[in-house]
């Protein structure tokens, strides 16, 4: 019984930038993000990174952050990255401790991104193209792939009962008739391609289709599939 | 050194033991040194579709334990001299099955042998996780129908990442397409699919169709690997696919409608 209480669990969680929230331009891009794809930021969790922030060591600039966002429709539960004073000042205003990760919000392109004015560290394009992968076996049933902040390249099948994910998009030069999933960690501009388009299912940050839902006009056809308006749209390539 | 070919499905009831006795017999006719092993402890049935069954005393497991040596246990086929028949253990599990006791006694087996055929379970566990981990070749018997097919692609995937070839960065596992239970008819009417459905599908070099025949069932019902069978459709494909596994160029027979011919058709024969 007593270890049923405490179980764990792993949630996709978007991460904001404590110094972000001083920029002017921050709210309005903020705003217009939110606009585009309202339900996809309804109540979403939100942790505040102070990696680069000097200040919010008192409760009070939580707190104001925390509305902040509260108006944008996000929820700030935690912060990562803290300084022993910031982290007593956050727990003081009910937010959590998040254990700092490696990885670089996988968003490149959002509005948050491109309005950052802190100096983060420079990403070589050489990096992200490390993090992309290529497979060039057929993808048999029972496979997972999943590629962590990048791209995912398939030049061979994707068989029926294997699943293909991706932080980034997803390509397969080749049938998909498995699943697959882009922007697994939330990222609306991931895109899914493929030659022939026969999945069981597709997904763009948590927007999916199963087979039964896509038009049938589309089957066995070369399709790239994007996020637009909150919908899954499906294109002749 | 022999090659070891492990004939696996996923699905059960596909054809393996059928099929493991088949070529397993065709390679001797070829005058191969060839033993057939049987990896479904606890199910022991290659013995009795090679027609040994009375002459089972020590098994693989004995073996395996060194309670019996390879030469008390090892079954000479009465009809090929170049064939061994090696049963298993029709009263322990496949836990028995301890992977470095396996080890020892395949690199025992090559230096006797040109083949070892090891007959896998069905399923996707220990059994047949043990019986394919030592493959140098993969012989995946496969029903034309979906199911059959989707676990013959699971277990292509699992050649590519359990087996020894690939945990050692080896070359990988040679594998080959057995479709068996073919019935052109029952493809023409939609009821199966074809040997291109399936291909498309599993993308592995095709060895052999196998015809829906009568003849297997009463092969195995007799002990006698189909190939022995000089009749028999089923015992043809079977020899023809063992000659395009040794490298020779064999045209596919059966994936076409037979014509009847007019004396048959008159006699009201198949």
């Amino acid at each position: 019984m007593a270890a049923n209480l405490v179980q764990g669990a792993l949630f996709t969680v978007m991460v904001v930038r404590a110094e972000m929230l001083r920029d002017p331009a921050f709210e309005t891009e903020l705003a217009q993000q939110v606009q585009r794809s309202p339900r996809f930021f309804l109540n979403a969790p939100v942790v505040l990174d102070l990696r680069a922030a000097a200040e919010f060591t008192h409760e009070g600039e939580f707190i104001e952050a925390r509305d902040i966002l509260r108006r944008y429709t996000l929820m700030l539960i935690g912060v990562q990255n803290a300084q022993p004073a910031q982290l007593e000042a956050a727990s003081a205003a009910g937010l959590a401790s998040f254990a700092p990760t490696a990885t670089q919000p996988s968003r490149p392109r959002s509005a948050a991104e491109q309005s950052q004015s802190a100096p983060a560290p420079p990403q070589p394009a050489a990096s992200n193209a490390a993090k992309s992968r290529l497979v060039t076996q057929p993808v048999r049933s029972g496979t997972q792939i999943y590629v962590r902040g990048g791209d995912l390249v398939v030049t061979a099948p994707v068989s029926a009962g294997a699943e293909i994910m991706a932080d980034g998009n997803i390509h397969v030069y080749s049938a998909l008739r498995g699943r697959a999933l882009a922007g697994a960690s939330g990222d609306i501009e991931a895109r899914i391609f493929c030659s022939r388009l026969e999945a069981e299912l597709v997904s763009i940050a948590g927007h999916y289709l199963v087979s039964d839902q896509l038009p049938p006009e589309h089957r066995g056809l070369p399709v790239q599939i994007a996020l637009v308006d909150d919908r899954l749209t499906i294109e002749r390539n | 050194m022999a090659r070891i070919i492990v004939l696996t499905s996923g699905k059960g009831g596909v054809g393996k033991t059928t099929s493991a006795a088949a070529i397993a017999a065709a390679l001797a006719l070829r005058g191969k040194r060839t033993v057939v092993i049987d990896f479904d402890v606890g199910l022991r049935n290659l013995d009795l579709v090679m027609g040994c069954e009375r002459r089972v005393v020590f098994d693989f497991i004995n073996v395996i334990n060194g309670d019996a040596k390879l030469n008390q246990a090892l079954i000479k086929d009465k009809r090929n001299d170049n064939l061994y028949i090696f049963p298993t253990s029709q009263t322990r599990d496949k836990d028995a099955l301890k992977r470095d006791g396996v080890e020892r006694v395949l690199e025992e087996l090559k230096d006797d042998f040109d083949y070892i055929v090891c007959d896998s379970p069905a399923g996707i566990e220990h059994g047949a996780i043990t019986a394919l981990y030592f493959a140098d070749s993969a012989v995946i018997v496969t029903n034309p129908e979906v199911s059959s097919v989707r676990d013959s692609d699971r277990i292509i995937g699992i050649l590519a990442s359990k087996s020894r070839r690939a945990e050692r960065n080896l070359e990988p596992v040679d594998v080959h397409l057995l479709l068996t239970r073919y019935s052109m008819e029952r493809v023409k009417r939609g009821e199966m699919l074809s040997v291109e459905d399936v291909n498309e599908i599993l993308s592995i070099p095709l060895l052999g169709v196998i015809p829906e025949s009568e003849s297997v069932l009463r092969a195995s019902n007799t002990g006698t690997p189909v190939v022995f069978d000089h009749e028999s459709p089923a015992g043809r494909a079977y020899i023809d696919a063992v000659a395009r596994f040794l490298g020779e160029q064999r045209e596919m027979r059966f994936v076409k409608p037979e014509r009847r011919s007019f004396f048959r058709a008159l006699l009201g024969k198949a």
